[in-house]
């Protein structure tokens, strides 16, 4: 098969949706400030991105700054995240004693659905950058460490046997063959962290920020502008998409001796 | 001055599930001269690994002692090379880093251990795989990625626990041949594990057979045999038709304890 044909194969779907979206629209059926056309909510986003006639009012020209403030705080949370959460799920993974202390308050920890700690959350860090920032740190740092410990502890023993042999001390195996061992969980993990940091910042944002992607679309709500709540939802969706797609590039050069031993590389 | 020596060994496996002791080792004793090629011959279950393993100190034994170049052994170490029965390659390195793995724990840079990896590349015979991964190579390759890894060492003792019981039988004709060359040439004690007859006799220059459960050394028999070791001559069949006496001899008293 072709590339150029395995990409329609993808467009597909998107487009008879954007298309049957359309015409539904434009039939009647709903007034059109319900459920505007795609062809609407492209014309507001285009206004939202380059701000040529202001349809988007006082967002006209501002999406840059609205997706760069999200993009900061998933990136701030979820970067604390990831190394909090690999370095502490390496240790439980590796040592009882850590695993004893800690790992009960985690278990209990997890559960709390993030967004319940968004009061606390205000309380402790007021209405700016902070409380979002936690709150992305909270939705994936429990993925993040859940998979680093699975993976820390599938490690196959024999591979540290090899490396004891080989006169590894205990950093040394930690390095060299406990975190490559657990890498490709880690990565799931990462992955799955990615999404939640999203998810969290537009929760953050519709709460208890005043600026970003989440704000914008909370606020067109109170407005009734439909239009840029569904471009607000499609930038969400778009950033999002690039994001997993990166992790998903670091992870294929960080995992290329997987190549042909898996399922997932007869992927094209 | 003796390479390995066992004292008085004995193991004790406490069954946690079950509250009860395995003895798999009882009261072992044995030396291994320098240079000496030692298979280490008897029936699945009756504790080879484990001595071997004590020798490569990931096992400790609950009475006796073992030491190597006159060292105590208390863990392992890079003094002792293992070739283990799966080849434990690093699945995530290709050949060369593999067998350069000891270099890169010590710090060494990549064109260096590059370079050193080399010397052993060619010994086993994989020139042109260098850049392979372990999950491209057939069993023999790992295998000998194994080995070389093991050599690179340059231990003073090289422990191999069935390496090549998982290979077809030509692939391991050919091993065994070039296991007996890269010996002769580095000069080095090997101890080898099997439970075959055939390769215990193609290969050592000492036999230990060993007694079912609980293992101990039934006979140690030393092979005077020219190399290449001609399996079909009247020596070779000899000393198997004595060997496979011991053996006959041991399962028939384990079934007799079995029912008793
Ligand atoms: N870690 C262990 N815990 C409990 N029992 C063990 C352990 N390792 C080996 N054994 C037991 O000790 C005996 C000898 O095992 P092993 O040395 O692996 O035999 P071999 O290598 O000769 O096949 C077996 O009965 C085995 O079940
Ligand atoms: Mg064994």
């Amino acid at each position: 098969m072709t590339a150029l044909s395995k990409s329609w194969e993808r467009a597909v779907v998107p487009l008879f949706i954007l298309a049957a979206w359309e015409v539904f629209s434009r039939s009647g059926f709903l007034p059109a400030a319900l459920l505007p056309a795609p062809s609407v909510v492209l014309h507001t986003w285009g206004d939202w991105i380059f701000g040529f006639d202001e349809t988007s009012q006082g967002n006209t020209g501002r999406w840059v700054a609205d997706a760069l403030s999200s993009a900061t705080r998933v990136a701030a949370g979820y970067g604390i995240a990831v190394v909090s959460g690999v370095l502490l799920g390496i240790a439980i993974g590796w040592w009882r004693w850590v695993e004893r202390t800690v790992e009960p308050t985690i278990q209990m920890l997890r559960p709390v659905p993030p967004v319940s700690w968004i009061p606390l959350a205000i309380i402790w860090f007021g209405i700016a950058n902070k409380p979002a920032i936690f709150l992305v740190f909270l939705g994936a740092f429990f993925p993040i460490l859940m998979n680093t410990i699975h993976g820390v502890k599938t490690a196959d023993r024999n591979l540290i046997r090899a490396a004891s042999m080989m006169g590894a001390t205990e950093q040394q195996l930690l390095r060299h063959v406990v975190f490559p061992a657990a890498l490709p969980s880690i990565f799931a993990g990462l992955r799955i962290g990615i999404g939640a940091a999203w998810m969290l910042t537009v929760t953050a944002e519709m709460v208890a920020v005043k600026s970003g992607l989440g704000y914008v679309l909370w606020d067109s709500y109170y407005f009734l502008r439909y239009d840029l709540v569904l471009a607000a939802m499609a930038s969400i969706g778009l950033l999002g998409y690039a994001t997993d797609a990166l992790i998903k590039v670091l992870m294929s050069a960080a995992l290329h001796w997987q190549h042909g031993s898996t399922l997932q590389s007869r992927e094209g | 001055m003796a390479s390995i020596d066992l004292q008085n060994i004995t193991k004790i496996f406490r069954d946690a599930k079950r509250k009860r002791d395995l003895l798999a080792i009882d009261d072992v004793s044995l030396s291994v001269e320098q240079n000496e090629f030692l298979c280490l011959l008897g029936s699945s279950g009756c504790g080879k690994s484990t001595l071997l393993n004590m020798i490569a100190g990931f096992e400790k034994p609950t009475e006796g002692t073992v030491t190597v170049g006159g060292k105590l052994v208390d863990g392992p170490g890079a003094d002792r090379g293992m070739v283990f029965q799966q080849a434990n390659l690093m699945p995530w390195l290709p050949v060369w880093e593999n067998v350069a793995f000891h270099l890169r724990l010590k710090g060494w840079r990549k064109a260096d251990r590059r370079d050193a990896a080399q010397e052993y590349i060619d010994m086993v015979g994989l020139r042109g795989f260098e850049n392979h991964f372990p999950a491209e190579l057939s069993g023999g390759m790992s295998q000998r990625v194994g080995i070389a890894r093991a050599l690179l060492l340059n231990p003073q003792v090289i422990l191999m626990d069935e390496p090549f019981a998982a290979l077809d039988a030509q692939t391991k004709m050919d091993m065994q041949e070039e296991l007996v060359a890269i010996w002769q040439k580095q000069r080095c004690t090997v101890v080898f594990v099997t439970h075959s007859v055939d390769e215990a006799l193609v290969l050592g220059t000492r036999v230990a057979v060993m007694t079912s459960r609980p293992g101990r050394i039934r006979e140690l028999i030393a092979l005077d045999l020219p190399r290449p070791r001609d399996t079909t001559g009247p020596r070779f069949n000899d000393h198997k038709r004595h060997i496979l006496n011991l053996i006959r001899e041991e399962g028939m008293q384990q079934r007799q304890a079995a029912v008793a």
